[in-house]
């Protein structure tokens, strides 16, 4: 059974960021002393962590969402209200305009579900045709209401990438970490972006999954996992798409709060730094990512943005960018940053090593 | 010591050869890294052979791997039932195929 609320409206201690940190530094809780991700990088000489290129430009663009999943970093849903307004879009639009960036990727929540997404969307693409745009799509939203139908026209007009997650071919797993019934809604949706060329060779519109572990456990191989999905999502539904990303589970929010709950929180803390790869580690995804926050607040990813880390730099808020300073900036970095270097590593791309 | 079997001892295995035998480990780890690659068979479809398997040994360390080992590799609950089921079925068959043996047997030694 997944939360009806957010733990922010439950009023639970693990809403509020700083007592995730406190969870994430208490060695009582996982059973051991783990290495700081600190000395991690300091043996690589990595420390601090620094960005090599301002390339992506990630936008939250609100915390509503129409589904509480239960292992979500955003602590996203119904009821959440906070939302970037017209005037804070305007901004981001003023900076992507005088900045290249190579991919702008917008999130939530999701990020339909704030009334200016499309008129957001077609000013980015006014002032600049070639950025690949992303919208991480939850795939539901296309069904929750009438108005949400005509998505992936206008995807398809934009030009837009959609990305959108699906934690397991089967219903029973995908309900379980998504919420009841959001396995078939997800297929339905999915047939509705192949009917207008999404994930069809030839088409030029990309359409890519995330996986996520269903679980207290860490993603297999990409490779191996997106010819899985290929091959059922095929012959079950006729669906197709272009690639798998696997993204490990940060533990943050509501992902953090189901170890703890379910009693897997030290046995995940340690498997994650056990699979600590130097090679991912150097190829993190917030070295060349900006991740903004639905007010505006600027962040190195948006693992710390949920948990109210902002950049280290004078310029912390979009009305105030300063593009030399946050190029030079040192990366705000604590224990949940184990998630992106374990194993292959994990980004919003999938591995990075 | 409290358990023959621990949970906690299963993350040891890999340090066997710090014991000693350190070379026979080491050759051990390599031969078990290389046959779980893909191959003619994919690491998906040696990952639920190895859950079978682990049942019909009984091995708890191994049942406890090869369960999130195939669920990590996207395997389904059917999936890894039926696995289970192979080694039941194998297990049951072999007790039975000895039933041969107690015929022809009992033909040699009865009118």
């Amino acid at each position: 059974m997944n939360p009806v609320k957010s733990l922010k409206a439950q009023k639970s201690e693990l809403g509020e960021s700083a007592f995730q940190l406190k969870v994430l530094n208490d060695e009582e809780r996982i059973g051991k002393k783990l290495p700081l991700f600190r000395d991690k990088l300091l043996d690589q000489s990595l420390f601090p962590l620094k960005p090599t290129q301002l390339e992506i430009f990630q936008i939250n663009v609100g915390k509503m969402c129409n589904q509480v999943c239960k292992h979500c970093h955003v602590d996203a849903g119904p009821d959440r209200k906070e939302i970037m307004t017209k005037e804070t879009m305007q901004h981001c639009v003023d900076i992507i305009g005088k900045y290249k960036f190579t991919t702008l990727d917008l999130t939530g929540g999701a990020p339909e579900m704030n009334h200016n997404f499309r008129w957001f969307i077609e000013e980015i693409r006014k002032v600049d045709d070639n950025i690949n745009i992303i919208v991480r799509c939850n795939l539901t939203i296309i069904l929750a209401n009438p108005k949400y139908h005509d998505l992936p026209s206008f995807f398809k007009k934009n030009r837009i990438e959609v990305v959108s997650s699906l934690p397991a071919t089967s219903a029973s797993r995908t309900d379980s970490q998504r919420g009841d019934g959001v396995f078939e809604d997800s297929i339905k949706a999915l047939l509705m972006l192949n009917e207008v060329g999404y994930g069809i060779e030839g088409s030029g519109l990309k359409l890519n999954l995330v996986y996520n572990p269903a679980g207290a456990f860490l993603p297999a191989g990409q490779a191996g996992l997106e010819k899985e999905f290929k091959r059922v999502l095929s012959s079950k539904f006729g669906i197709v798409f272009n690639s798998l990303y696997a993204i490990t589970n940060i533990p943050i929010s509501r992902y953090l709060d189901y170890l703890l709950v379910s009693g897997n929180y030290g046995a995940y803390m340690e498997k994650l730094v056990e699979a600590y790869n130097p090679v991912a580690a150097t190829n993190v995804m917030c070295r060349n990512t900006l991740s903004i926050g639905w007010d505006g607040y600027l962040y190195d990813c948006d693992f710390n943005q949920m948990l109210d880390l902002k950049v280290a730099a004078k310029s912390q808020h979009i009305s105030e960018f300063d593009y030399e300073e946050l190029s030079n900036r040192s990366i705000i970095i604590n224990q949940h940053c184990y998630g992106c270097t374990a194993g292959a590593g994990s980004s919003c791309g999938g591995e990075v090593a | 010591m409290s358990s023959y079997y621990n949970s906690e001892d299963l993350p040891k295995f890999g340090k066997i050869g710090e014991f000693g035998a350190k070379d026979l480990a080491k050759d051990f780890f390599k031969y078990y890294g290389e046959t779980f690659k893909d191959g003619a068979l994919t690491e998906r479809e040696k990952s639920l052979i190895a859950l079978a398997v682990a049942h019909s040994m009984q091995c708890p360390y191994c049942i406890d791997a090869y369960t999130t080992d195939t669920i990590q590799k996207g395997c389904t609950e059917d999936e890894m039932m039926e696995a289970v089921h192979v080694a039941a079925a194998l297990a049951a068959g072999v007790k039975l195929v000895h039933s041969v043996q107690m015929i022809n047997k009992a033909k040699e030694v009865t009118m």
